[in-house]
C-alpha cells in the first residue's frame, strides 16, 4: 500500500525530460494546469513527431509509389521505412505482413469484410468477448447479419477477467473466427491472449487481436503470440491520427480478396480484367495519409528509445499508486479489478453520476473520460450507465494522481 | 433561495431573476454548486412519464422532459439521473413552463450565456441542454399549430 508519491518507482527514463518533450502537457485549462488522463482515448505527441510532420510538409512532400522524381522517391522511402519500423516493433516476419489503414477500426473492418466474407457462412460462428470495444463487435455483427452467422460471447468475471473455461466451451465445428481485445480500454484488463490463441488454433480457428490499448503499454511480439491478425492505431501510440496498422500472417493475407479498389492496389488494369498488387499494397488503395505514416515511425522510435520494458515497469507502479489512493476515497468503487491490468482505471463514486463527476473534474483541469467508452455491452453486463475513466501514459506522474484524487474528493463533496 | 414565479411572470423577468441569482457567485464552483442545488430541488418525474417519447437523445445521462398543454399554456416537468443535467432542466422549466406555446417556440434563451457557465453550456457538451430546449420548443410548436387550427 502506497502512502506517498515518493514510493512510486523512479522510471528507467528521465521523466522530467520526457514531459518536456510533450508541448501539450504544459498548458492551462480554466486557469489550472492540465492533468491529462485520457490517454486511452488518445495520446499526446512528442515534439519530434510534431516537427517531423512539419518538416515533411515543408520540404519533403510528394505523393508516394511509382514516382520518378526526387521528392516522390524520398517520400516513398520515408513511408516504407515506417513499415520496416512497425514490422520490427511487433516482430512481424516481414513487411509484407504490415498493412497501413486509418486505424484499428478500419483494420478490423478490413478483415471482417475480406477474410470474414470469404470464410464465414450461414450457420457459422464468431467468438468475441463481453469486454470488446464497439469496433471489435459491430464489424462482426454486420458480417453475421449478412451471412446468417452468429456471434458467441465469452463471459467475464465481476473482476473483469475472461472466463477461460467458458471460452473453451464456446468452440464448435462452426466456429470460424475469434476476435479478442488484448487490453480492455474500459477495464484495463490484460487478457491472456497467448493462451486463448493457442486454444483457438487447436480448433483450427484464426484469431484477430485488437491491440489498440496494448502497444503503448507493453511489448508485443506477434510471432510469439501466434496471432493471425493484430490491429492498432497510431494516435494512441503518440503518433498522428489517421494511421493504423493491420498485421496479418502472409499466408492469410495472400488468400484474402482486396478490400478497397483503386490506385496502388493494382498491378494491371483493363476493362476486361484487373490484377492486383502484391502484399501489402494489395490492401492499400489510393493515396494514404503519407505524413501520418511517416510521423508514426518517429513516434515508434521515440517509444522504443524509452524502452517498453521501462515504460511497463513505471506504468505498473503508477497504476498501483493511483489505485491505492483512489480506494482511500469513501464510496469509490473501481470497475475492473483484474490481476493483470494496464492503462485504465474505471471507477464510480457512490450516489453520483459519472457525467457529473467528470464535468467537475474538468473544471479542475483534470481530463478524464466518462460514459460507456464504446463498450456498451460491457456496461450492460455490470448494470451501470458508464464509468469515470482515468487512463495513464508514461508521461503521467504521481502528482497527476494526486490532482486526480483531490479533484474526485471535491466532486464527491459537491455532489453529496 | 430563488423566488417562485407565478405563471404570469414574463419570460424576460424569469431570465433576469436567474441571472441575478447566479451573479451572487464569484467563481465556477459556486455556480455549479447552485446549479446542483437547483437540480436537487426539482421534484422527481413520475415514473410513468419516463417514456421513450419523453427521453432526450444524445446525452450521457438519462434525461426526460414531459410536457402538457392546458388552457392555452404549456407546462413542463423534467428529470435526469445526473445532477448537473437536472439543474439545467430545472432552469429550463423555470423559464419556460407555464408560458404560451408561441412564447416558448420563439423564446430567446439569453440567460444561458449570462449566468457564467458558458463553457459548460456549449452545444458540444452531451448534457442534453440543446436536446431539452428542442423538445420543449417542438411541443410548443405543435400546440401553437393546434391553436391556430
Amino acid at each position: 500500500m502506497y502512502t506517498s508519491a515518493q514510493q512510486v518507482v523512479t522510471p528507467g527514463f528521465d521523466l522530467e525530460q520526457v514531459r518536456a518533450d510533450f508541448p501539450a502537457l504544459h498548458q492551462q485549462v480554466y486557469g489550472r494546469p492540465l492533468v491529462y488522463l485520457d490517454n486511452a482515448a488518445s495520446a499526446q505527441k512528442p515534439r519530434a513527431v510534431i516537427e517531423r510532420l512539419a518538416t515533411f510538409y515543408s520540404r519533403e512532400y510528394a505523393n508516394i509509389h511509382r514516382g520518378v522524381h526526387y521528392l516522390s522517391q524520398e517520400a516513398t522511402s520515408a513511408y516504407e521505412a515506417t513499415r520496416e519500423t512497425v514490422a520490427a516493433f511487433i516482430n512481424a516476419a516481414s513487411t509484407r505482413e504490415i498493412v497501413f489503414t486509418r486505424g484499428t477500426t478500419e483494420s478490423i473492418n478490413l478483415v471482417a469484410a475480406t477474410y470474414g466474407r470469404r470464410n464465414v457462412g450461414q450457420g457459422d460462428e464468431i467468438i468475441i468477448s463481453a469486454m470488446e470495444h464497439h469496433s471489435n463487435i459491430v464489424p462482426w455483427q454486420l458480417l453475421c447479419e449478412e451471412k446468417g452467422a452468429r456471434l458467441r460471447v465469452v463471459p467475464i468475471s465481476d473482476e473483469g477477467e475472461i472466463d477461460l473455461e467458458a471460452y473453451e466451451r464456446l468452440f464448435t465445428d462452426r466456429t470460424k473466427v475469434v476476435a479478442l481485445v488484448h487490453v480492455s480500454n474500459t477495464l484495463g484488463t490484460i487478457n491472456p491472449i497467448d493462451q486463448m490463441i493457442e486454444l483457438a488454433h487447436e480448433h483450427g480457428v484464426p484469431v484477430l487481436v485488437d491491440g489498440a490499448q496494448a502497444v503503448s503499454h507493453l511489448p508485443v511480439d506477434v510471432q510469439a503470440l501466434g496471432c493471425d491478425f493484430y490491429c492498432f492505431s497510431g494516435h494512441k501510440l503518440f503518433g498522428p491520427t489517421g494511421i493504423g496498422v493491420l498485421y496479418g500472417r502472409e499466408e492469410l493475407l495472400d488468400a484474402m480478396p482486396p478490400y478497397q479498389g483503386g490506385g496502388d492496389m493494382i498491378e494491371t488494369v483493363t476493362f476486361e480484367k484487373t490484377t492486383f498488387n502484391r502484399l501489402p499494397h494489395k490492401f492499400e488503395a489510393g493515396t494514404p495519409n503519407i505524413a501520418a505514416g511517416i510521423g508514426l515511425k518517429t513516434a515508434i522510435d521515440y517509444v522504443t528509445g524509452l524502452g517498453l520494458d521501462n515504460i511497463a515497469t513505471y506504468e505498473h507502479d503508477l497504476l498501483r499508486y493511483a489505485t491505492d489512493r483512489l480506494l482511500e476515497i469513501d464510496g469509490l468503487r473501481i470497475v475492473g479489478t483484474a490481476k493483470e491490468k494496464t492503462g485504465a482505471i474505471s471507477f464510480l463514486l457512490d450516489g453520483t453520476h459519472p457525467y457529473d463527476v467528470g464535468t467537475i473534474l474538468d473544471q479542475y483541469g483534470v481530463a478524464v473520460r466518462t460514459g460507456h467508452h464504446c463498450t456498451q455491452p460491457l456496461m450492460d453486463r455490470y448494470g451501470i450507465p458508464g464509468t469515470i475513466r482515468a487512463s495513464f501514459a508514461f508521461y503521467n506522474t504521481p502528482e497527476d494522481v494526486e490532482a486526480l484524487v483531490s479533484a474526485v474528493r471535491k466532486a464527491g463533496a459537491m455532489l453529496a | 433561495m430563488h423566488t417562485l414565479m407565478s405563471n404570469n411572470a414574463t419570460l424576460a423577468d424569469r431570465q433576469e431573476a436567474i441571472v441575478e441569482e447566479f451573479s451572487a457567485f464569484d467563481d465556477w464552483m459556486g455556480r455549479y454548486e447552485y446549479l446542483i442545488e437547483l437540480g436537487k430541488s426539482l421534484p422527481p418525474l413520475d415514473e410513468k412519464y419516463k417514456t421513450e417519447e419523453n427521453k432526450i437523445h444524445g446525452c450521457q445521462s438519462q434525461v426526460w422532459v414531459h410536457a402538457r398543454y392546458e388552457d392555452g399554456r404549456v407546462f413542463f416537468d423534467a428529470d435526469s439521473d445526473a445532477l448537473i443535467t437536472k439543474g439545467l432542466a430545472a432552469l429550463l422549466v423555470r423559464v419556460l413552463s407555464g408560458l404560451t406555446p408561441h412564447e416558448i417556440a420563439t423564446a430567446e434563451l439569453s440567460f444561458i450565456n449570462r449566468i457564467g457557465l458558458r463553457e459548460h453550456l456549449s452545444p458540444t457538451r452531451k448534457n442534453g441542454l440543446n436536446g431539452m430546449i428542442l423538445q420543449m420548443k417542438r411541443f410548443a410548436l405543435e400546440h401553437s399549430q393546434a391553436v391556430k387550427n
